[in-house]
């Protein structure tokens, strides 16, 4: 469960002030499907970044699970991000030097998992998202499509409870980015809450939950 | 994240970056091998010293007229004042005290030497068959007899004289002139090259009853003792200078310099410049640690990124400062261990190259270059590190 509160978010850019959102009140269940739309610079990215703790904001109150996430510490912050959410970008954001299988393994190396267990996991995600003999391959090697179901194994292989994506799809033809959604959309019925930003009106019109963003305020929830 | 999983990860960035490992490395290695070479040169050069003492004669003493109230050295000594000559009488009273092994007289000077219409300027030393033994002085042809005398006018040439004038044949049994003085050729000293400023090759040594009669003196220009061991260094010394001062009426006229002391002080104003070379080396280390960081700085700021997502995905401000910590720290020991190593090979291609030059690394160099190093090393990557680990991960995500 999300719940923010009176959230505000001010950059200060030079003497200006640029009110990237501005006193957002938003509920999200466990388990829903939610997308976010808006042109750019309406706050969507920002948004999706405050609820992955990746940014803090100004004002306001930010609950993750019943627990003000806002007041916790770095390294705390960081374990939830670790546990309880899952990043998806839209430039994948792979590491090259290393292979499908050890960008996966990631999250499980900073979360101390020992490495036979690792393994196993690894194992299992890579089955399931089709990805096994593809396992030994650098992303130079990999698909658009297939560098994206990597990200998508690496951000849910800790079972996270949030699934954050910004533009999944952007860099992806429409073929592949439906492969992707259709990924998504599987995490979804097994019980993730999904929170994609898109501007694809196609693909942001699937999702249970609708939101659209203009100038940092929600303009329409259904 | 794990220690073990932290040096793995590391590790394995280090090795993808192949290029810009192996120039930290070169630059780290290379600031060893320096303090190494380098080190291994002073403390050789420190060694070639002490040998060149050593072949000098063990257990030496040398006696000089005159005593100059400043502590030490040759320097107070040459300056000294002359109240009371040294004598043949001083010089034979020392064979009876303890201690004593057996002593030269000794008297020094220039003089012609000619022989067959060939004429040139040599040194001269008038002393006894006893300072071929203290001094170590080996003769290649004939011999030399000359004791408390009195002596027959003979003289031992050194080889490089003894071919200068009797280019065609055998010097041994010629006649010399040395002065308004003959000689008969008794010896010929083997070649044995510069030794602490006396050379063997252009000597002339004759018996030093001749000599001063040569020189018209009756005192002694030093008296050479070797005591019995090295042990017993000390104590001859204050034997002879106490039995030398009974014989002065009691004033205490003569200085007394035993080898070990001029060994001491040659020891530690060459331990002084090993040290003073060796601290020129560790700047290079300094400069390479420089490099390393500024080589570090360009990383964090091509893996922007990269930090970014690791940050994403949960990994805390130490987990991403230790992963650079630690990539350094890989260099760091690679570039030890490969310094090391060129420095020995550095160390063992002196030895070939100069065979008297004993310049083996001493081992607190070794140990001392890699702690810098690692040191240097580390210190280089705090600064990088640390701004990996507080970079915006919202900034650094939106660098696409």
């Amino acid at each position: 469960m999300i719940a923010l509160t009176a959230i505000s978010r001010i950059f200060t850019m030079g003497d200006q002030e640029v009110r990237a959102l501005n006193n957002i009140n938003l509920t999200i269940a466990p388990g829903a499907y939610v997308s976010v739309m808006g042109p750019s610079g309406s706050g969507k990215s920002t948004l999706l970044n405050l609820i992955g703790l990746l940014d803090q904001p100004t004002s306001g109150t930010y609950l993750l699970e019943n627990i003000d996430v806002t007041l916790l510490s770095e390294t705390d912050q960081a374990r939830v991000r670790r546990e309880r959410i899952g990043f998806i970008f839209q430039s994948f954001h792979l590491i090259p030097r290393l292979t499908a299988a050890e960008n996966i393994e990631l999250p499980l190396i900073l979360d101390g998992i020992p490495s036979a267990e690792r393994k196993k996991r690894v194992r299992a995600i890579l089955q399931q998202t089709n990805l096994l003999e593809r396992a030994d391959h650098r992303p130079s090697e990999l698909s658009g499509g297939q560098r994206q179901r990597v990200a998508i194994a690496r951000a849910t292989i800790l079972n996270p409870a949030v699934l954050l994506a910004d533009e999944p799809t952007g860099n992806l033809d429409h073929k592949t980015g439906a492969e992707v959604i259709a990924l998504l959309e599987n995490l979804h019925r097994q019980g993730t809450t999904i929170i994609t930003v898109t501007h694809d009106r196609e693909i942001g019109a699937r999702a249970h939950r609708k939101i659209q963003m203009r100038d940092g305020e929600v303009v329409s929830d259904d | 994240m794990t220690r073990q999983d932290a040096f793995i990860l590391s590790f394995r960035t280090v090795v993808s970056y192949r290029l810009r490992a192996i120039l930290i490395l070169l630059a780290m290695a290379l600031g060893v091998a320096a303090v190494v070479v380098l080190t291994a040169l002073g403390d050789g050069a420190r060694r070639f010293v002490m040998n060149q003492f050593t072949a000098l004669g063990t257990n030496l003493i040398i006696i000089i007229p005159g005593r100059s109230e400043t502590a030490g050295g040759f320097i107070g000594a040459l300056v000294g004042e002359t109240p009371r000559d040294l004598t043949l009488e001083d010089a034979a009273s020392l064979t009876a005290l303890p201690g004593v092994r057996r002593f030269a007289p000794l008297n020094v000077g220039l003089s012609e030497i000619s022989a067959g219409g060939l004429l040139r300027e040599v040194t001269l030393a008038g002393s006894t068959a006893s300072l071929l033994a203290i001094r170590r002085m080996r003769l290649a042809q004939g011999s030399f007899t000359a004791d408390n005398g009195p002596n027959p006018a003979e003289a031992v040439l050194g080889a490089k004289i003894a071919h200068e004038l009797f280019p065609t044949g055998n010097a041994l049994g010629q006649r010399i002139r040395l002065g308004d003085r003959r000689f008969r050729v008794a010896g010929i000293f083997a070649m044995q090259g510069e030794s602490m400023g006396i050379n063997t090759d252009e000597l002339v040594l004759i018996p030093f009853d001749h000599a001063q009669a040569l020189f018209n003196t009756q005192s002694l220009f030093r008296i050479m003792v070797e005591a019995e061991s090295r042990s017993a260094i000390e104590s001859t010394k204050k034997v002879i200078r106490v039995a030398l001062k009974l014989r002065h009426d009691g004033e205490e006229d003569v200085t007394i310099i035993g080898q070990d002391a001029i060994l001491a002080t040659f020891d530690k104003i060459l331990r002084a410049l090993t040290l003073a070379v060796s601290g020129i080396a560790a700047i290079s280390l300094a400069v390479a640690g420089i490099l390393v960081m500024n080589v570090m700085l360009v990383a964090v700021s091509q893996r922007t990124t990269e930090i970014g997502l690791l940050k994403a995905i949960g990994a805390t401000h130490t987990d991403i400062r230790n992963l650079f910590l630690l990539e350094t720290l890989w260099l760091a020991v690679a570039g030890a261990v490969v310094g090391i190593i060129l420095g020995y090979l550095g160390s063992l291609g002196l030895r070939l190259a100069y065979p008297q030059l004993p310049a083996y690394p001493p081992i607190w160099a070794s140990l001392a270059a890699i702690a810098t190093a690692l040191v240097t090393g580390i210190a280089a990557s705090i600064l990088p590190a640390s701004k990996a680990a507080r970079l915006n991960p919202v900034l650094a995500l939106s660098r696409r």
